[in-house]
């Protein structure tokens, strides 16, 4: 009985936030002179092929950086820094890569590693500065995003080729490049194949929280940490790891569109997934499974907004709003549905004491 | 009851100590002009404290600092607010919007409403709902930055000077001029003589063709700390940042001062979105906070959760920001200047016997001092990168030091004392 309301509520909870999403966003167009029918028409429209590739792999992307940043969240550390733990990490693959220091299929495997390394290494300095000197992960990993942009800027400036009026790194030979595949008979845009790394990291991120003392340490650590202190778990350590791996897996997620389709480090890399990251991550409870339905929810809407401002005359941007009221929505109904447990544990305990009575109304 | 309060949730300094505390302050500001003074004249880098600079730091620190205070009404009152740069973003359309309408005053309000409704959301969602803080920021922020690019497109696209992202030929608020002693001090300033001309240079800056929001931003400094500190207002609201359920107890409506204080604090930052707009640069552009309101929570830390604290550290800021913008040389003169800070905080330490943070703040001291004798100059992304690294070397040096709100981003329910 309760194992069937939990399951209720697990997928109540987020369609209505998702409804509830979309109404205030209608009325936000509606309200400045655009066509909320419009909005609503082409968000549940059909996707065409090629934006199903698309969505896939965006979707990807995304998935990764949630997992990235449910690491952390699930034992209560804001690796707010994602975006720029990536973006090091995604140069770093480039130039490897683009060196070919080994010949094919080696070669991917060596810039997956060094971009896991570097990525581990960059948020590694949140870590150590939270470790050792107390200094809160929030701050110093948004400090750590400014100078990650500025960093790279200055390396490609300086080292990179020059294209036209942008820099570039080297670009990937041709047998280090790791084609993609294409579902429909139509069409050139390809399923890359590195998005597999996502479906790896996934497994492995739901067996070790789930299934290793680790993963039991790290979800101990971030539900009571002073209970997880009392058992022997060494917190500092565990931030110091959790903090690496999460850092690690945010390596990954420029990679299925590196090896896939941009080639190079440039004009082609992609901004924004970290931040995309933390809000799916929210939105799927820090839960391996749930994140994947919520990075493909958002990837679902950011394509689908692309064809408003063609379409209906509306600024894209305004699926920003959409997905910012879900997590919010979302979050809020998690609490409520907490506050009604609690409740109800205390009501049910209440009438076992005195049987007959009437229970009071449920605040919310 | 009060007085209950000001014993459990912080003790008032003793009378004698606030003369003794405002001479200190003098002193730390003539040793550091002093040092600024002697980098100036040692490195030839005349730039680093020219009047221009000073102004386009002045003018580059307000809306940081702006920040800053609204990180500090909240956090006092013990809510993390990272949607600070959320409702920044909200206020530079409200400051674009209403100033295009009704004038600079009026865009003044709006901004400060706009950023005002973005401290209700985060009050609903924190206090009411008791979502998590950080991430009832990070859902703001993504929140606001649709509307705002949203909105522009929507109501700016027709106007005279507006675009689909932008808005400009905006009117400005007024500058002040001082007719006789601004003059006077910038030729004074220009003679570059040892101290003199550099205080001579902070006096021009204020008063040649200064923009009087700078004023007003400091008097809003004022105000947050006499509130905060000097009222029963403000002792209570901190004390709900302290130990709310104490403050309960006492019988302080904690929800209602949470809510006070996250509004108040919308509104802030919304004030430094205007700053952006009609100060530091010259008309609205979508995108423009470019991640200010967390530098102003950082400068918040770095300040330790005090108004005059965040307001050296949105200095240091504001100077590095400008001071990118201006030229290399400087920039190069600045390592030199960094290094000497670090020495004399080497020294503060080793009087007061803290023998591991004197060997780190010397052996830092002595990378920058190297770094300045082995190069002729910085290059141009790491001059950009300064506040940054600067705040990470901070933090990391003298975290011990600051002190948090004991019950800051900590959940509370009312009812549940004891």
């Amino acid at each position: 009985m309760t194992r069937l309301r939990n399951i209720v509520v697990a997928i109540a909870a987020p369609v209505l936030a998702i409804v509830f999403a979309l109404l205030v966003t209608s009325i936000v167009i509606q309200i400045s002179g655009g066509s909320a029918m419009d909005f609503i028409e082409i968000i549940f429209s059909w996707p065409s092929d090629r934006l199903l590739v698309n969505i896939t792999n965006q979707a990807v992307m995304i998935y990764l950086a949630a997992l990235a940043a449910a690491v952390g969240f699930r034992m209560n550390l804001f690796n707010i820094g994602i975006e720029g733990q990536y973006r090091v990490a995604g140069y770093a693959a480039a130039v490897v890569a683009g060196a070919a220091i080994l010949p094919g299929f080696l070669n991917v495997a060596l810039a997956i590693l060094a971009a896991i390394a570097v990525g581990a290494a960059w948020a590694g300095i949140a870590a150590v500065l939270r470790v050792t000197r107390g200094v809160s992960e929030v701050i110093s990993t948004i400090m750590l995003n400014a100078i990650a942009v500025t960093l790279t800027g200055y390396l490609l400036h300086t080292y990179g080729i020059r294209k036209g009026d942008s820099r570039q790194t080297t670009a990937i030979p041709e047998s280090s490049q790791v084609p993609g595949w294409n579902p429909f008979s139509e069409g050139s845009s390809e399923i890359w194949s590195l998005g597999l790394l996502a479906v790896i990291a996934g497994v492995a991120f739901w067996l070790v929280l789930n299934k290793t003392r680790f993963g039991f340490d790290l979800r101990a650590t971030g539900q009571s940490e002073t209970a997880a202190v009392a058992s022997g778990v060494s917190t500092k350590k565990m931030t110091l790891i959790a903090m690496l791996i999460s850092g690690g897996i945010a390596g990954l997620v420029w990679l299925p569109s590196l090896f896939g389709g941009a080639h190079y480090y440039g004009s082609t890399f992609q901004t924004g997934l970290g931040f995309t990251g933390i809000a799916v991550a929210l939105l799927g409870r820090n839960r391996a499974l749930p994140i994947a339905f919520a990075a493909l929810l958002f990837a679902f809407l950011n394509a689908q907004s692309n064809r408003l401002t063609i379409e209906a005359g509306i600024s894209v941007e305004v699926i920003q709003i959409t997905q910012g009221v879900i997590v919010l929505a979302v979050v809020i109904a998690y609490e409520l549905v907490r506050r009604y447990r609690v409740h109800a544990e205390e009501r049910d305990a209440a009438e076992a004491q005195r049987p007959g009575s009437t229970s009071e109304e449920v605040p919310v | 009851m009060s007085t209950a309060v000001t014993t459990s949730a912080a003790a008032p300094p003793p009378p004698t100590a606030s003369a003794g505390r405002s001479y200190r302050w003098l002193l730390i500001a003539v040793g550091f002009l002093a040092i600024v003074s002697s980098v100036r004249v040692i490195s030839g880098a005349n730039e680093i404290d020219s009047v221009g600079t000073l102004q386009a730091a002045l003018i580059a620190t307000c809306p940081i600092l702006l920040a800053a205070l609204g990180g500090i009404w909240a956090e006092r009152a013990g809510i993390v607010n990272i949607g600070l740069e959320g409702q920044m973003i909200l206020g530079t359309w409200g400051a674009a919007y209403f100033t295009y309408f009704y004038g600079p005053w009026v865009g003044l309000i709006g901004a400060g409403l706009l950023g005002l409704v973005g401290g209700i959301l985060h009050a609903v969602a924190t206090v009411t709902f008791g979502v998590d803080h950080i991430v009832s920021g990070v859902a703001l922020n993504i929140i606001a930055a649709g509307a705002v690019a949203f909105l522009a497109e929507a109501y700016f696209r027709d106007l005279d000077g507006g675009g689909v992202r932008q808005l400009t030929g905006l009117p400005t608020p007024p500058k002040v001029e001082v007719p006789w002693l601004g003059d006077a001090a910038g030729e004074l300033a220009a003679k570059h003589w040892f101290v003199v001309s550099d205080l001579a240079a902070v006096v021009a800056a204020l008063t040649r063709n200064m923009s009087i929001m700078v004023y007003i931003v400091a008097a809003l400094v004022a105000l947050t700390w006499w509130v905060l500190w000097k009222t029963t207002f403000g002792l209570r609201l901190r004390s709900c940042g302290e130990n709310p359920q104490a403050a309960e107890t006492l019988g302080v409506n904690v929800y209602r001062f949470k809510y006070v204080a996250v509004i108040i604090s919308g509104a802030f930052a919304g004030l430094g979105g205007y700053m952006l707009v009609l100060v530091s640069s010259s008309g609205f552009i979508t995108g423009q906070t470019g991640g200010r309101g967390y530098i102003g929570l950082a400068a918040m830390i770095f300040g330790n959760w005090r108004p005059l604290g965040a307001a050296g550290a949105s200095t240091m800021f504001g100077y590095t920001d400008a001071m990118q913008l201006r030229n290399a040389a400087a920039v190069h003169a600045l390592l030199l200047l960094v290094a000497v800070l670090l020495f004399v905080f080497m020294l503060l330490r080793i009087r007061q016997g803290d023998r591991k943070n004197a060997v780190l703040f010397g052996a830092v001291g002595v990378g920058f001092l190297v770094w300045f004798l082995l190069s002729d100059e910085v290059p141009r992304e790491f001059a950009g990168m300064t506040p940054y690294v600067a705040t990470l070397l901070v933090l990391a040096l003298g975290t011990q030091r600051l002190r948090m709100p004991a019950a800051d981003g900590k959940p509370y329910r009312k009812g549940q004392a004891g």
